[in-house]
């Protein structure tokens, strides 16, 4: 064990490993230090300032971000000298930043706000540059608006688009006061590499990098009585909103969910979960069909590994960095497309309603959602399928201007017909899920026996890991899957891009032998999507993962295929997985894109 | 920006360059500096072609060149003019020098003039100070600029014919 540094803190003294930043060391001993740049996903920037601190014997004043604890050092993080500069570092930071705040989506939700209303920036005593400058507002993307005018240049995005998804959609440019965070010769970010996943937006300190948001649009389908309004919630969101709302990250909402959708007027309230069900059957289908003309047919068409195809931010992230494997990709659509195509036509029809009239509308921890639901090809009912798609931050803005004190909600039931689901459903939310519910299903599809893992919990794929492994090894199949006799049938799961970026490369490479992958853009899954609540951390993402095991550990049905609304669809619809009807409604193509 | 194709030649140049660089993204400053020197200039289409030789995302070949002065994306003139904005020069009045420049040559920073023998453009101190204000035309230095000695500064290039004495 190394030995521990003796510091002391505004004059209380403290022990504490050596390397701890000052930082981390202040909050070690109960003292928080203001921040802006840092953020604890992403590597220590150092570039706002605002963490300024004194080191006695020391004339500047260092970051404590950056400053690692030397032996004896005597900090002070509040003398004068220090709440004067952070004070003035602030008012800089505003001078350069558009503080339109009453006219600002973040207003109420900026770090930037909260500095200026903690040091209370009453005053101009900088010369006001943010007027005197021409910035751009991108609105090209149909999931992420970039306003330049709000951003501060803390620079959070871009070791987002580097660290966290490997794509670097966004760059610092020029320099001095010409310094930008932009894209390649300043296109579109619906011109670029952008994957839409928005986890810049969820690191974005400030009003610069947020959702394109469609609240006003859902409100009037809502008000329109001649529209029907059907809306979906996908696994994560329940484990999410409540943070808006005044719980603690990590508590199940689901009730109250559907209690606050159906106050705001939404016609009928469905569950994305019942399509993660759905596509349990067709994906898992589609698997064991390919396995068997892998391994029996021998046929060179068919591609393995076999790699999900949920997240609309991995699938743009393919297409353009490694259109060549596009074939690998699973053909199902995502859960909120199955559900926007099974909605104007199976629902349409069960509930005799003419599709034209009926508005779909879905709830998503995701901003590639709102990219995925305008692709041209997602016509497949003959109508748009999914016409609005709102993130969880944006269904917690309509819920507070609804006045529904959600804390006091009663708890409801989803509606029937697309509302039942299953714990293997529900862990679509959480890196693994998709995984650990396939299992569930083409294991006992394959053997007629359960997973052999206690209580069907498959904990290989589960964690934060980057990438994890795992295997079955299949014995006494039955009959008619007796070529898998003995197969060891080898998984990986990857979350965050610049994870998958890493699996990619090893298949590319020939060093990874997988017969099926599950790749969720964001980190921790769609609990940690860019849709989620702000702030998102590595504690809060554990939390909420925890939250949707919970959630599927209560549930009385654990099994994709035991769900009688899909037992029903299969019955009176869709005939049996991987059909005619089910190929036309519920899979897809890609498109290769350029990455250069 | 308008669109370049670029000749399977040029192509082959820039491969090279990476390729003298072992495609090592981590070389991509070398590769910059290297290609204009062979192109002139690094457009977005030479841009897009070394983060592919070199495997890395275009926007930080795009962050790179458009940090340093020293690169360009536009074509530079047979003689590039550089004069000095740093602040030993301004205040000793480059800003009258640049001025002067602009109107015999009648182009704007970052233009070339029409025979493409000319180009404008502003630096941050070349570390001459003591010579302020400095202009730089090519690889030569001229110090102690006046606006009244510019139009000579050009007609030593118009003429072909380089004076070293004139030359700091």
């Amino acid at each position: 064990m190394t030995k521990k540094i003796k510091i002391s803190i505004n004059g209380v003294s403290v022990e504490i490993e050596p390397g701890t930043t000052i930082l981390d060391a202040a909050l070690q001993a109960g003292v928080i230090i203001p921040t802006l740049c840092y953020h604890k996903d992403l590597c220590v920037a150092g570039n706002c300032r605002v963490c300024v601190i004194e080191v006695a014997g020391q004339k500047r004043l260092a970051v404590a971000c950056a400053t690692p604890c030397e032996e004896g050092m005597e900090i002070l993080t509040n003398s004068l000298k220090v709440r004067n500069s952070r004070k003035h570092i602030i008012e800089l930071l505003l001078s350069e930043h558009n503080a339109d705040c009453t006219r600002c989506y973040k207003n109420g939700n900026c770090e930037l706000q909260y500095l200026a209303s903690e040091f209370k920036i009453m005053t101009q005593d900088f010369i006001q540059l943010a007027p005197l400058k021409k910035y751009t507002i991108d609105m090209f993307s149909p999931s992420i608006v970039k306003d330049d005018s709000k951003c501060i240049r803390c620079q959070r995005c871009v070791r987002t688009c580097v660290e966290l998804q490997g794509v670097n959609a966004l760059t610092v440019a020029h320099k001095g006061d010409h310094m930008k965070i932009t894209t390649f010769f300043e296109k579109a970010m619906s011109d670029v590499v952008c994957t839409n996943c928005g986890q810049c937006i969820n690191h974005c300190p400030t009003g610069a990098l947020v959702e394109k948001n469609y609240i006003e649009e859902v409100w009037d389908a809502i008000a329109d009585k001649t529209k029907h309004v059907i809306v979906q919630t996908a696994p994560a969101v329940r484990v999410g909103l409540g943070e808006e709302l005044g719980f603690e990250p990590g508590t199940r909402v689901t009730g109250k969910m559907v209690a606050a959708l159906k106050r705001l007027g939404f016609d009928a309230v469905m569950d994305t979960d019942f399509t993660a069900d759905l596509t349990i059957m067709e994906e898992g289908t589609e698997l064991l069909t390919r396995l068997k003309k892998v391994l029996v047919d021998h046929d060179p068409e068919v591609k393995l590994p076999m790699a999900t195809s949920c997240s609309p931010g991995w699938i743009k992230y393919i297409e353009h960095m490694f259109p060549n494997y596009l074939d690998h990709l699973s053909t199902c659509k995502s859960p909120q497309q199955m559900f926007g195509a099974l909605a104007k036509t199976y629902y349409a029809k069960a509930r005799n309603l003419d599709p034209d009239k009926i508005v779909s509308v879905s709830i998503m921890p995701c901003t590639a959602k709102k990219f995925e639901a305008a692709r041209p090809e997602m016509h497949d009912s003959g109508y748009r399928d999914v016409d609005y798609v709102l993130t969880t931050r944006e269904l917690a803005i309509m819920i507070k201007q609804a006045g529904i004190d959600f804390m006091k909600l009663e708890d409801m039931h989803y509606d029937r017909l697309m509302g039942e689901s299953t714990g293997a459903g529900v862990i679509f939310g959480a890196t693994g899920g998709v995984m650990e519910a396939a299992l569930r299903t083409a294991y006992e599809l394959v053997t007629g026996r359960e997973v052999p893992f206690e209580n069907l919990n498959i904990a290989p794929v589960r964690g934060m890991e980057g990438v994890k492994e795992a295997s079955i090894i299949i014995e006494n199949p039955l009959k008619e899957w007796a070529f898998l006799e003995g197969v060891e049938l080898k998984c990986a799961v990857a979350h965050g891009l610049v994870n998958a970026g890493k699996v990619m490369e090893a298949i590319r490479s020939g060093q990874a032998s997988y017969h099926f992958i599950e790749f969720m853009a964001c980190p921790g899954g769609c609990l940690g999507g860019g849709g989620q609540p702000i702030p998102t951390s590595p504690e809060i993402r554990r939390k909420r993962a925890e939250a949707i095991y919970a959630e599927d550990a209560g549930m009385p049905i654990r099994k994709s295929h035991q769900n009688p609304e899909i037992i029903k669809i299969y019955k009176d619809f869709l005939d049996h997985p991987n059909s005619e009807k089910s190929h036309h409604l519920l899979h897809t193509h890609y498109t290769s894109r350029e990455r250069f | 920006m308008p669109g370049i194709k670029l000749s399977e030649k040029t192509i082959g140049i820039i491969q090279q360059v990476c390729s003298d660089f072992r495609n090592e993204g981590s070389e991509l400053i070398n590769v910059l500096h290297q290609t204009q020197g062979k192109l002139g200039y690094l457009p977005a289409e030479v841009q897009e072609v070394i983060a592919k030789e070199l495997n890395i995302s275009v926007a930080k070949v795009y962050g790179v060149v458009t940090f340093y002065s020293f690169f360009t994306m536009i074509p530079m003139g047979e003689h590039p003019i550089s004069i000095c904005m740093g602040t030993a020069c301004y205040v000793r009045g480059s800003e009258q020098v640049l001025a002067e420049f602009k109107r015999q040559l009648s182009i704007e920073v970052g233009q070339s003039t029409p025979d493409n023998k000319f180009s404008l453009n502003c630096l941050r101190c070349v570390g001459a100070c003591g010579l302020a204000p400095v202009v730089m035309v090519g690889d030569r230095v001229y110090g102690r600029v006046s606006p009244q000695m510019v139009k000579n500064i050009i007609s030593e290039y118009k003429e072909g014919c380089v004076s070293e004495a004139k030359s700091a």
